[in-house]
């Protein structure tokens, strides 16, 4: 049996639509990973990646699992000695699963995407002798050296990697796993497209996890998943309901608690939002002709999405958010948060000032993923929603 | 050297370096109240070197908002742009420069010339959501220099490795892009000869940063690394590529030079040499050193005067046979080397403890930069595993006075002295 053919994730199989989603938002909400573990048991190296983008593809390539390393709602009872005040949460919880064996890797990577999380790979790879490295994305996607550059980049990346798979990754090998990542890339294009034409079909939270486990199973399981169930999220016949159609914004990184996307998800639909936003980064399908780390690299810089951790002078972020308000013909925005998150605290002044132009309703909120009460915010979420229905 | 002439020389680079200080500040509130163009750089790649070839001023915002707080008025500013969005769990610089913006340019030291562009690198990913503001601000054209830093500790690539071909070559194709924008926004040429001039500039400047901080090797220490190096900083940034930044190192050699062969240290007894790790206390600064020197611990080296100095302190001299080719490579390997000084400086630490015989290295973390401080909790727990050197960890802010709590400073500061006694006291003991 091949480690393709692996399978971690077999919950939800022979289940109607309702238990096959359960079965995937307790795997989301629980901090143990085991789908991670199953992989390794099966004999399976892991390749850990943290927020927000990666070129999963490269690590499939070679046969290993790419694990999304976005925190977890664990108390940082190891990691807390490893970092000082002032620090977002995700950065604890994240190293917490490694201190903690929840999750063991064989290689870490992590991205300048702040100046938080640039340090992440140095601190993990004073603890583990595995490699732990930073992938340099360009941060200036407007030169035209970027391409080649990143080309490089990601090259160096296929050298790192096939040292921890023990085993080259060809060309070929590269293009079949971008047709992997294609046909996921598709299949989550269409179920964003569900939740904005019939957000009804599909709470915020399913919607949510649904997303989360591409992160935690490999990429062809993902895909039978999404590929069995979205067909019959079509076929629900939820009816529609006079709710007011929010898109939410904040999600880039440190991810909302659980809890938070259901809440939300009871008081609205959440018509779009950027949740997991680097799985869903390349926005159309990556050539698979010609060289495929060129491919990836084009893809990266000219068929993409945005985030408050990408400086892109053709796409100011307060712009890109209108463009998701409108195409998701939402009423209102959730502008958050998570605390302590400097690109994110500093694009919350940007979006609020663009949306005060533009006349749209906006909410303003900070949370952390390990928060277990939302009393007070459902309730002025509540009050928000209220005020826009009655107004 | 004659008495007169030899106390003419010692405390020289203070003095001049004041006085720079103010005629670069004049230079700016002329240009301010001249509308004339200026360029917004961080200390981490200025790229002055393409920037003086153009003559354009330079705009600091780093230095401007670190002189509110040491002139204690940076609270007026952060409440400024708190009010106008910002969170209070942001970089104080970022806000204090805002608060400074929405003044119109009012600060402390002159009236600030708004940006007709903005040149900034990846050193700190907290310069590109600034700069960002400057766009919504002002819609001036700003440029990102993309560096590659260190991939992992250790890893570093040199000349000749493809990979780090493959980074020069990415730097350099933007540094003629931004030769470029600078043409488009000045209505200048480049003027290749004036560049090399520049870099002659540069190399004097480096050369003599990297002497002037070999030199604090010296017992005592001829200069106080926190404060006195402060203002050699201030110089080394505002004046890099002029010829009166060149001057001014080449005359600081000649100071530290003079105050080493001669036992020349600071008006306190030196009796613990100590390093400092983060971004000094500006809300209290004179405050913050006395804490120190009231114990005779004096500040022989630090990683502020690495990375605040965009990885000078390496002493990279430009080619001048291919000065944009060696540019591209100078700023690489230099600002790569500031962001190792910030995460990956542990090895540096250990090896510099020995080189500068210190006693004890003194982290001080800040709420406002998380570029500096997210690593040195565990840095710290492997300087202590690979060389077991005493170190104390205090946190505070570089900008905001709401979190600086100098009585609890005091006591752990006292508490780490008292320590270092026991400690060498034992060890007299022991000999």
């Amino acid at each position: 049996m091949t480690l393709t053919a692996t399978k971690v994730f077999e919950e939800w199989r022979g289940k109607s639509l309702e238990d096959a989603l359960l079965e995937c938002r307790d795997q989301v909400e629980s901090p143990e990973f085991e789908t991670v573990q199953r992989w390794r048991d099966a004999g399976g190296k892991v390749a850990g990646h943290f927020q927000v983008y990666f070129p999963e593809e490269i690590v499939h390539a070679a046969g290993m699992l790419p694990f999304k390393v976005r925190g977890a709602p664990v108390e940082p009872n190891k990691a807390d000695s490893h970092f000082g005040s002032y620090l977002c949460s995700i950065l604890k919880s994240s190293l917490e699963l490694a201190l903690s064996d929840i999750v063991q890797l064989d290689m870490f990577v992590s991205h300048p995407i702040c100046d938080a999380a640039r340090n992440l790979a140095a601190i993990w790879g004073r603890n583990y002798d595995y490699p732990c490295q930073i992938l340099y994305l360009p941060q200036n996607p407007n030169s035209a050296g970027s391409v080649d550059y990143l080309r490089n980049e990601y090259d160096r990346m296929r050298r790192l990697t096939e040292e921890v798979a023990g085993r080259e990754i060809t060309d070929d090998d590269l293009r079949r796993s971008i047709e992997v990542f294609n046909e996921n890339r598709r299949l989550l294009r269409e179920l964003y497209d569900i939740k904005r034409d019939t957000p009804w079909l599909i709470a915020a939270e399913d919607a949510y996890a649904l997303v989360a486990m591409a992160g935690m199973i490999p990429r062809e399981e993902h895909n039978e998943l999404l590929a069995t169930l979205l067909p019959k999220i079509r076929e629900r016949t939820t009816k529609a309901e006079d709710r007011v159609r929010l898109v939410f914004e904040g999600g880039f990184c440190e991810q909302p608690p659980f809890d938070m996307v259901r809440m939300l998800g009871r008081t609205s639909y959440v018509v779009d939002d950027d949740f997991h936003i680097g799985m869903r980064w390349i926005t159309e399908d990556v050539a698979t002709e010609g060289d495929p780390l060129h491919n990836l690299s084009h893809a990266y810089i000219e068929q993409s999405s945005y985030s408050p951790v990408q400086h892109d002078l053709r796409k100011p972020k307060e712009k890109m958010l209108l463009e998701r308000i409108r195409a998701a013909k939402a009423d209102a925005a959730i502008v958050a948060a998570a605390k302590m998150c400097e690109p994110g605290l500093e694009e919350q002044v940007a979006y609020t000032h663009a949306l005060d132009d533009e006349g749209i309703a906006y909410f303003v909120s900070e949370f952390e993923e390990n928060e277990t009460s939302f009393d007070q915010l459902e309730l002025q979420v509540e009050t928000f929603i209220e005020n826009l229905l009655f107004a | 050297m004659t008495t007169q002439s030899a106390q003419d020389l010692v405390g020289r680079g203070n003095r001049e370096g004041a006085a720079l200080f103010r005629d670069w500040f004049a230079e700016l509130d002329e240009t301010a109240r001249n509308g004339g163009n200026a360029a917004y750089v961080f200390v981490m790649g200025s790229i002055n070197e393409i920037l003086k070839t153009f003559d354009l001023p330079v705009v600091f915002p780093e230095i401007n908002s670190l002189q509110t707080a040491v002139r204690r008025v940076a609270h007026e500013y952060l409440e400024e742009a708190e009010d106008y969005g910002y969170s209070p769990d942001i970089c104080g610089y970022v806000k204090a420069d805002v608060g400074t913006q929405l003044r119109g340019g009012e600060h402390p030291m002159a009236q600030i010339p708004v940006p007709t562009m903005s040149v900034l690198t990846n050193a700190c990913n907290t310069y590109i959501k600034w700069a960002e503001i400057w766009e919504r601000m002002y819609d001036t054209p700003t440029f990102t220099i993309d560096i590659p830093g260190t991939r992992q500790s250790g890893t570093q690539t040199w000349q000749g490795d493809g990979d780090f071909e493959a980074d020069r070559k990415y730097v350099e194709t933007q540094l003629r892009e931004l030769i470029t924008l600078c043409e488009e926004v000045t209505g200048k040429k480049f003027d290749i000869d004036k560049f090399r001039q520049v870099l002659t500039y540069a190399n004097t400047m480096s050369r003599s940063w990297k002497r002037v901080l070999e030199l604090n090797q010296s017992k005592p220490a001829p200069f106080n690394a926190l404060t006195d190096a402060t203002i050699f900083l201030g110089v080394a940034n505002g004046f890099r590529g002029t010829e009166a930044g060149a001057r001014y190192f080449e005359r600081l050699v000649e100071e530290m030079e003079y105050k080493a062969a001669n036992g020349i240290g600071q008006a306190i007894e030196e009796t613990y040499r100590l390093l400092f790790v983060g971004v000094p206390c500006y809300p209290i600064f004179r405050r913050f050193n006395e804490l120190f020197t009231d114990w005779g611990g004096q500040f022989v080296n630090s990683t502020y005067l690495w990375f605040a100095s965009g990885g000078t302190n390496r002493g990279f001299e430009y080619d001048l046979a291919d000065p944009l080719a060696s540019l591209a490579e100078g700023v690489l390997i230099s600002v790569r080397d500031a962001m190792d000084s910030m995460f990956h400086q542990s090895e540096v630490l250990a090896d510099m403890s020995r080189e500068y015989d210190v006693d004890g290295v003194i982290y001080h973390p800040i709420k406002s930069c998380r570029t500096v401080s997210t690593g040195l909790a565990d840095g710290r727990r492997h300087l202590t595993e690979v060389s077991g050197i005493p170190s104390l960890f205090i946190e505070s802010d570089m900008m905001d006075r709401r979190v600086v709590s100098e009585a609890q400073m005091k006591n752990r500061i006292d508490a780490f002295f008292e320590g270092l006694a026991s400690r060498r006291l034992a060890a007299g003991v022991q000999g």
